[in-house]
């Protein structure tokens, strides 16, 4: 390879886009989208995160996993000619031509601080940390703003019914992106009241695995002990080696 | 429901009632958490008589109180996304009935009034039906009744065959509040000397108190700002039905419920002479009379325990 050659990547390196890593002479589609008011040309094929980081934006709010599980990227968009208002996370949501883009680094809400030991299994405890669930007026807007599809009115409609387990099983999926929230007419913080729910279910409502008991016993009893003790006190070298010859479940 | 089902349940009916009549029901929250005496009592009972009270899939609160405003349409959404449901089940036949029964007699209320309003108004329900359009229109034409209208379709005899343990010697005063009987147009009986209850509680053998406080508010929400106040009501309430002969009031609405019930604690700290009452929901009645299993009355829930009066008058077994 020769000097100038390397020259020559390393002058096209730099033109390429940092993060995103995308060529612009490699691109042939190319959407316009506004961040904030203000439009770019950006390669169609991106994410609404990538696409930001294209056209220049450095994230340091409103993102986080890059994987559609974290809930930081919440993002809020129109698109051109229509009237309605949606919703998307920005890792898992590619562009599309005429978005009109803004982020949500975060819903500011009230998270309830309580001692789960001390809370009563039933209705009350929404009732007592977030009474707000009973303004609800079925609207069904929580839903609509859900990027998750997670059906949120009916989760909370369960709440409002003391039914522990439809309302764990409805909201398992939230990844607390906080757009219902956002978009909710009764200010209703759904994402914690599942989450005071799936945490008062898993406490109260669903059953002790027994495997688990099982290993907490031997746990308690030390039988793992001795083997962390030697993990711990063990060299980067051997900490490799260990790792080299680990059975994993697909070698068996 | 596949036809096995429907045929196993009917084996636990007594003989005389080839088939039971499915009708649309609609429970209310309040029926899953305090007011379960009333649900499940209701439920056994319409169960002896024939009738199988499916629950509307995925149905919301009832919106609670009606709103009177012109123009605030969102409140009437989530009673009119309850008579969507109503509608897919009924279009779907898994009901013999195209009206929803309701229990609580708020949620009655709620329902019948929202329906009325919205349902009778052309531009209003196409104005919902616009907003919530993940869901199928409305077509406004279904209808919400309360247990004791079916109750009084049934064929009076069919009701009387089941009463096993006749309540002679119980006097009660049926208590009936506001939401079952007002306004006039939602009403389901004579909103100044309502009997409804009357023709019932006699088939159970019930010697019936009547007196002119069955129609007082009981104080509804107030409850939650002011208890003192609902306690007074509860007194006086109460105390007009004892001084005219009852030892027990029967209501449908775990509201009132709550504020004649509960609200006795109240009421015994202002006026420490008054002697606590139990407070029934009618169908807890039905169930006794019926000599159902005592279970489904939830006797645990309510506040002043109705048990000790039931055991006294030989209506319900000692270790029941
Ligand atoms: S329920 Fe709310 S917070 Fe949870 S994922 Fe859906 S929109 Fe986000
Ligand atoms: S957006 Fe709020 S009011 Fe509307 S259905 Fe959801 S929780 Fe209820
Ligand atoms: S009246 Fe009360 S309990 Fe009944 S559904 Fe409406 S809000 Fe829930
Ligand atoms: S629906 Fe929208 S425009 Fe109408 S009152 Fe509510 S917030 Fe205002
Ligand atoms: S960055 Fe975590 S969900 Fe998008």
């Amino acid at each position: 390879m020769s000097e100038s050659k390397t020259m020559m990547e390393r002058i096209s390196e730099s033109t390429r886009s940092l993060t995103t890593g995308v060529d612009s002479r490699d691109v042939e589609h190319w959407v316009t989208i506004y961040i904030m008011g203000r439009g770019y040309e950006v390669p169609a094929d991106l994410t609404i995160m990538t696409a930001m980081e294209f056209a220049g934006y450095k994230l340091i709010r409103s993102c986080g996993c890059r994987q559609g599980f974290c809930g930081a990227c919440a993002t809020v968009f129109r698109r051109e000619g229509q009237y309605k208002l949606e919703s998307a996370l920005a890792c898992q949501t590619r562009v599309e031509d005429g978005m009109y883009l803004v982020q949500i680094p975060f819903s500011p809400a009230e998270a309830a601080y309580y001692d789960i030991e001390s809370e009563s299994y039933d209705y009350s405890v929404f009732s007592k940390h977030y009474p707000e669930v009973a303004r609800c007026v079925s609207c069904n807007t929580c839903t609509k703003a859900c990027p998750q599809d997670l059906e949120v009115m009916d989760y909370i409609q369960s709440a409002i019914k003391g039914d522990f387990e439809s309302l764990a099983e409805q909201s398992f999926d939230c990844i607390q992106c906080g757009l219902c929230a956002l978009r909710c007419p009764a200010e209703i913080v759904h994402y914690n009241v599942g989450h005071l729910g799936r945490r008062m279910f898993g406490r109260y409502g669903s059953p002790e695995p027994e495997h688990l008991k099982t290993r907490l016993a031997e746990m308690e009893r030390g039988e793992f002990s001795s083997a962390l003790d030697a993990l711990v006190g063990a060299s980067t070298k051997k900490l490799k080696e260990l790792y080299a010859a680990r059975v994993r479940e697909s070698d068996e | 429901m596949t036809s096995e089902q429907t045929s196993t349940t009917h084996a636990a009916l007594d003989a005389g009632s080839p088939k039971r009549t499915r009708l649309p029901y609609y429970p209310g929250c309040t029926l899953k958490t305090t007011g379960k005496g009333l649900e499940d009592s209701a439920l056994a009972v319409a169960e002896t008589l024939g009738m199988e009270l499916v629950e509307l899939p995925r149905w919301n609160c009832c919106g609670v109180v009606t709103s009177l405003t012109d123009d605030d349409l969102m409140r009437h959404i989530a009673p009119i996304r309850n008579m969507v449901r109503v509608q897919e089940m009924s279009d779907a036949g898994l009901v013999d009935d195209k009206r929803v029964v309701t229990l609580c007699s708020m949620c009655f209320n709620a329902l019948k009034w929202s329906n009325a309003r919205i349902g009778g108004n052309a531009e209003d329900l196409k104005s919902i039906n616009d907003f919530m359009y993940l869901e199928e229109d409305y077509r406004g034409d279904s209808e919400v009744v309360h247990f004791l209208e079916i109750l009084k379709e049934l064929d009076p005899e069919a009701i009387a065959r089941q009463v096993k343990v006749p309540l002679g010697n119980l006097n009660v005063a049926p208590y009936y509040g506001c939401t079952l009987l007002r306004p006039k147009s939602i009403g389901i009986d004579d909103p100044e000397n309502p009997t409804i209850q009357r023709k019932f509680l006699e088939t159970m053998g019930a010697t019936v108190i009547d007196n002119s406080y069955k129609t007082v508010c009981c104080g509804s929400y107030q409850t939650v700002p002011d208890k003192y106040a609902v306690a007074e009501l509860t007194h006086d309430i109460l105390s007009h039905a004892r001084s005219a002969g009852a030892e027990a009031v029967t209501t449908f609405c775990p509201l009132c419920a709550f504020n004649l019930d509960n609200r006795q604690r109240e009421v015994l700290e202002k006026h420490p002479d008054f002697e606590p009452m139990p407070v029934f929901y009618f169908t807890q009645l039905m169930a006794v009379a019926f000599g159902l299993n005592a279970e489904c009355c939830r006797f645990d829930l309510n506040h002043t325990d109705p048990r000790p009066l039931l055991r006294g008058k030989k209506l319900m077994k000692e270790d029941a």
